[in-house]
């Protein structure tokens, strides 16, 4: 017998953003959505256990939920207040109400995607307000993936979602004039999901299968849209490595991973985004950075990683998409194609006005290579001090205990 | 270096909160901590009472004078710091910036005036 909780938490899973957000459109009020879809929830597994489970469970979903906003909206016209024993026992008159939803249910979580990141609404309450609407995930479990204040979080989702209410922010796809920059929007927002996660603590609940999930939920709502996919092929090559970036506790970089340990099925769902992303033929960062990294697994399960191609996209980032990220990667990749001297030249050539932790450990490990050990060693101090990811910093201290085993 | 983190938060985000909910604030701060710790720049912390609770102190024009309240009323209140032991400033943003009230709240980063520890 299939266990009628295991089904709805199931159900509530898959469907959940989808149904928040067919609720949510015509009203607006995605907290009010939120609650009369936790109140049909609650009802299914008080129901389904003993009348067993529908053939549509995400249609008996709605049809419950929408009659208890029915019957909420014509209480709140009677009386602005609802005291609990007046809510009339939704759960056996929910299936007698007229208005029965059939068949599949209208996807509008890509409209409810773009309210989530929309330029009216603080940017830094993007990434949460969609784990919470689309996945329905509760602001304190977002709060500790991501270690910042639950209290504060909530308010923020909170007043977010009242905002978008009173200020009645659309639920509509953007027309194209608008596509891009709004798509900007929600790509960081997922991007966001992707890498908020700091502290890699295996308690800790990491929402980097959530970022891929909308990744790719982004991109087959709009498979058109090249950098749509390019985030997609992103996301999932890094999702591959996941289990072979760590090795007890300490940071492995990706040349020297167990690539038994990479996920290749995920591999190649990367490839087919990226492919399909090629032919679209708009160019974007996304795709650039997915490339990258495409090469570099590649050159690593080859044996022979073709450093020039990793420096022609790398050149091609810098060039379109500037970033002292971008500019750290082609130092580096100019140091493997014309030696460590090189390398360090270009690294010398970046300005930033503080700091840059990847500058300083690329810088780090260049003076190793050329065995400038004491260098090296006030490099490697600085980069350190610059890391507060646990696994990042221990990896990077072994590092300098090496060079400081070889001075005299 | 040692540098104090002072962490100014909106007083609303934290009003009403349940038994349940300080315990939440105190697993996420106390992740936090567990971060400096292991980096071992950790030096000390504190949580304060709300800012209706704070008494200002003045022996200015020699008399003293005891005030119930904020030396300033503002919207975003003093509700805690950190002190950390850190080479530089850069790396004192570095952590700033995980800090668990700096994305819905301020940060403020000062130097100590004292030197080195």
């Amino acid at each position: 017998m299939i266990d009628a909780h295991a089904r709805a938490a199931q159900v509530a899973r898959a469907s959940y953003g989808q149904l928040v957000a067919m609720l949510a459109t015509r009203s607006g009020d995605i907290a009010a959505a939120e609650e009369v879809l936790s109140d049909a929830l609650l009802a299914a597994l008080e129901h389904w256990p003993t009348s067993g489970i529908p053939d549509n469970p995400e249609a008996w979903l709605m049809t419950t939920a929408k009659n208890r906003a029915t019957d909420r909206f014509r209480r709140n016209r009677r009386s602005p207040v609802i005291t609990v024993e007046e809510l009339p026992d939704v759960e056996d008159d929910a299936l007698q109400h007229d208005q029965v939803v059939d068949g599949p249910i209208p996807d509008h979580r890509l409209a409810l995607m773009f309210v989530c990141a929309h330029p009216a609404i603080d940017a830094s309450v993007h990434t949460p307000l969609m784990l919470q609407t689309v996945l329905g995930y509760e602001a304190a479990d977002i709060a500790r993936s991501f270690l910042v204040s639950p209290a504060a979080l909530a308010q923020r989702l909170v007043r977010a979602k009242r905002k978008i209410k009173d200020t009645r922010i659309a639920f509509e796809i953007p027309l194209r004039a608008e596509m891009a920059a709004r798509l900007a929007g929600v790509q960081e927002a997922i991007y966001g999901a992707f890498s908020l996660d700091w502290l890699h603590e295996p308690d800790t609940r990491d929402m980097s299968f959530e970022a891929l999930f909308l990744a790719r939920l982004l991109a087959e709502l709009l498979p058109s849209e090249a950098e749509v996919l390019g985030l997609a092929a992103l996301i999932s090559f890094a999702h591959a490595r996941r289990d072979a970036r760590l090795a007890h506790g300490v940071y492995v970089p990706l040349q020297d991973q167990d690539i038994t340990r990479w996920d290749h099925a995920m591999i190649k769902s990367g490839d087919g985004y990226l492919r399909q992303a090629s032919a679209c033929k708009v160019l974007g960062r996304f795709q650039l950075e997915a490339a990258i990294q495409q090469a570099h697994m590649k050159g690593v399960a080859s044996g022979t990683l073709d450093w020039k191609a990793v420096l022609f996209l790398t050149e091609g980032l810098c060039r379109l998409w500037p970033t002292l990220g971008a500019e750290v990667s082609r130092a580096a990749a100019i140091a493997e194609v014309a030696g460590p001297e090189a390398g360090l030249n270009e690294l010398h050539k970046i300005s930033t006005t503080t700091m840059f932790q990847p500058l300083e450990a690329t810088r780090a490990h260049l003076l190793a290579k050329l065995g400038r050990n004491a260098e090296a060693l006030e490099a490697y101090d600085r980069a350190i001090s610059l890391t507060v990811e646990p696994a990042t910093r221990i990896w990077l201290e072994q590092k300098r205990i090496d060079v400081a085993a070889s001075l005299p | 270096m040692r540098y104090t983190f002072l962490l100014y938060s909106n007083p609303a985000d934290f009003a009403n909160l349940t038994e349940e909910d300080w315990a939440r604030e105190k697993e996420v701060y106390g992740a936090y901590i567990g971060a400096l710790n292991a980096a071992g720049v950790f030096v000390a912390t504190d949580w304060l009472q709300p800012v209706e609770t704070a008494t200002t102190l003045t022996m200015e024009n020699g008399q003293r004078r005891v005030q119930d309240g904020p030396f300033a009323a503002t919207r975003e209140t003093l509700g805690g710091y950190f002190v950390i032991e850190v080479p530089s400033l850069d790396a004192a943003l570095a952590w700033a910036e995980k800090c668990p009230a700096a994305q819905y709240g301020k940060i403020e980063i000062r130097a100590s005036a004292m030197g080195a520890g």
